[in-house]
């Protein structure tokens, strides 16, 4: 890589200036985002149900699925920060792993509530925020980056309700890109689909099956032979976030160690019957 | 003909568009068919026209007790049941910025759980007659993202990405029962008349929807039907968790 041409790899500084949302920011994939974008040099902001104990950032305590929460919240960073450049949409549930035949309605509910309409209303007001504060002299953009999941592509992966939640961000990120485009807003959107990463959403399967044998299992299943670190999906969300991706929106990108890639020789795993 | 010969199959969104066609289609075939509707004037009405190989079932399909009725309905009458298709749906036009939180439920509770739902309730059943066939209506909105249908997209995304669940659930439980989505692009059908008078720029609403399609038209519910048709009889058996395009070339 032509490093005089394309820049260092670091963002160190990049970002400042600029100034983020990330939902689940305590946890997870969300934590680790929000200490990538703080290093590079963004204002962020974690918004998630309860704090991290020692979180980068500024903690603003919001539930993705009140629509009053997100006003809230709005009112509160373009106060505090007094800007929006970056919306990362990652808050999240499973809701267990109910399949067609077990899960019920209320679940379903659930799991819509947080994942597809907390995404949905994620995007609304960060389009609200982007375009009240109006462009950055050091960037003129906006970018949405949505979690969604391999599970948004293929099922095999996760229950009903996840797995139709799921679909649903991979398309209304599609929506959300293509109207903002057609505004000429200048903001972008795109949905991120992970693979297996190692993050507290394993907790209940590693209390299970063991952590140590639960993620030897999980890791023989991606082709790459690893789960992902949390910070390697905060990699991908990062260069999303930042002008680096500029000519890139309404994509899907897969951060899955080849998971839904295709088929190998060798069959990196094999569903149990 | 006798393609479905003896096959039983349940239709949502029976009264009108491409779920009355399938019925029509399905009669035609030896089958039985069911049409389940909110639409209890219309319903009754075609299924007086089609004879006694139809039955009308009342369904609001996010009812999950409706859904449970009208299965029994179908057993009731007919014996068994052999498919479901989920052709019940809205068609709605709004934007991510101007759809209210209430309208998104809306649209994604009939389209996507009442979708869940239906594959649910007919499970049992389907499993009682030996397997059956699953066929749920997406859209090329499900493959493709529009400005201007933000919710719809989504809710298709979720019928898209269920119906693969569905499919591998079954098949993993050995269960003899196939699931998979259609996507049609715009259908001649009551859910997209309203946009047929909506000029778009200097182009009618019709003109407009007409050229988004390579072939230069809108689809018939017939030529969906046609597809569905094919996915509900055992001509389709190696098909589970797949999806089926039937869009005049508007997504290649």
């Amino acid at each position: 890589m032509n490093a005089a041409r394309y820049g260092p790899v670091r963002m160190s500084g990049e970002l400042s200036g600029q100034v983020a949302i990330v939902t689940g920011g305590a946890s997870g994939i969300g934590a680790a985002t929000a200490a990538l974008l703080a290093e590079a040099g963004a204002a962020v902001v974690v918004a998630d149900l309860n704090a991290a104990k020692d979180g980068v950032g500024r903690f603003v305590q919001h539930d993705v699925t009140n629509e009053h929460s997100w006003q809230a919240l709005l009112a509160d960073v373009l106060k505090g920060e007094g800007r929006l450049d970056i919306m990362v949409n990652n808050a999240g549930i499973t809701g267990g792993a109910g399949n067609v035949e077990s899960t019920d309605v209320a679940t379903w509910q659930r799991v819509q509530a947080v994942n597809s309409e907390g995404v949905f209303l994620g995007c609304k007001y960060a389009i609200q925020g982007m375009k009240r504060t109006g462009p950055n002299k050091a960037r003129s953009k906006g970018s949405i980056v949505n979690l969604s999941s391999v599970a948004g592509l293929q099922a095999g992966a996760g229950a009903i309700a996840y797995t139709a939640s799921k679909g649903a961000v991979r398309l209304l990120s599609k929506s959300v890109a293509l109207y903002c485009a057609e505004q000429k807003y200048d903001i972008r959107g795109n949905s991120v689909h992970p693979g297996g990463v190692d993050t507290p959403i394993f907790d209940p399967l590693w209390q299970m099956v063991g952590r140590e044998p639960g993620k030897a299992f999980l890791d023989a299943r991606h082709p790459i032979g690893h789960m992902a670190a949390p910070t390697e999906i905060g990699e991908v969300i990062l260069w999303l976030a930042s002008d680096r991706s500029g000519f890139v929106t309404g994509a899907e990108i897969a951060a899955d160690g080849g998971l839904t890639t295709g088929l190998m020789r060798r069959q990196p795993f094999v569903a149990p019957r | 003909m006798s393609r479905l010969a003896d096959k039983v199959v349940l239709i949502s969104g029976g009264a009108s568009g491409i779920g009355a066609a399938t019925a029509r289609l399905v009669v035609r075939e030896g089958g039985k068919a069911v049409l389940a509707d909110r639409d209890g004037a219309k319903g009754r009405a075609l299924a007086r026209e089609l004879g006694d190989a139809v039955l009308f079932a009342p369904l609001d399909v996010t009812d999950e007790t409706a859904w449970n009725k009208a299965v029994a309905a179908t057993v009731e009458t007919f014996g068994s049941l052999h498919g479901l298709l989920n052709a019940a749906g809205v068609g709605v036009r709004n934007s991510i910025e101007d759809c209210s939180l209430a309208e998104y439920r809306r649209v994604n509770d009939i389209n996507g759980l009442g979708t869940f739902l239906g594959c649910q309730a007919a499970i049992p059943a389907m499993k009682q007659a030996g397997g059956g066939s699953i066929v749920n209506i997406s859209s090329v909105l499900g493959l493709r993202g529009a400005s201007y249908a933000m919710a719809y997209c989504a809710s298709k995304g979720a019928v898209r990405l269920l119906t693969k669940h569905v499919a591998l659930h079954c098949a993993q439980m050995k269960y003899g029962i196939r699931c998979n989505s259609v996507h049609p692009g715009y259908i001649d059908t009551p859910m997209i008349a309203p946009r047929l008078d909506q000029p778009v720029g200097n182009m009618s609403g019709r003109q407009w929807l007409e050229e988004l399609h390579p072939l230069g038209r809108l689809g018939r519910a017939e030529e969906v039907a046609a597809m569905i048709l094919f996915l509900l009889s055992d001509e389709s058996s190696f098909s589970t968790g797949s999806e089926f395009v039937c869009d005049g070339g508007l997504t290649a």
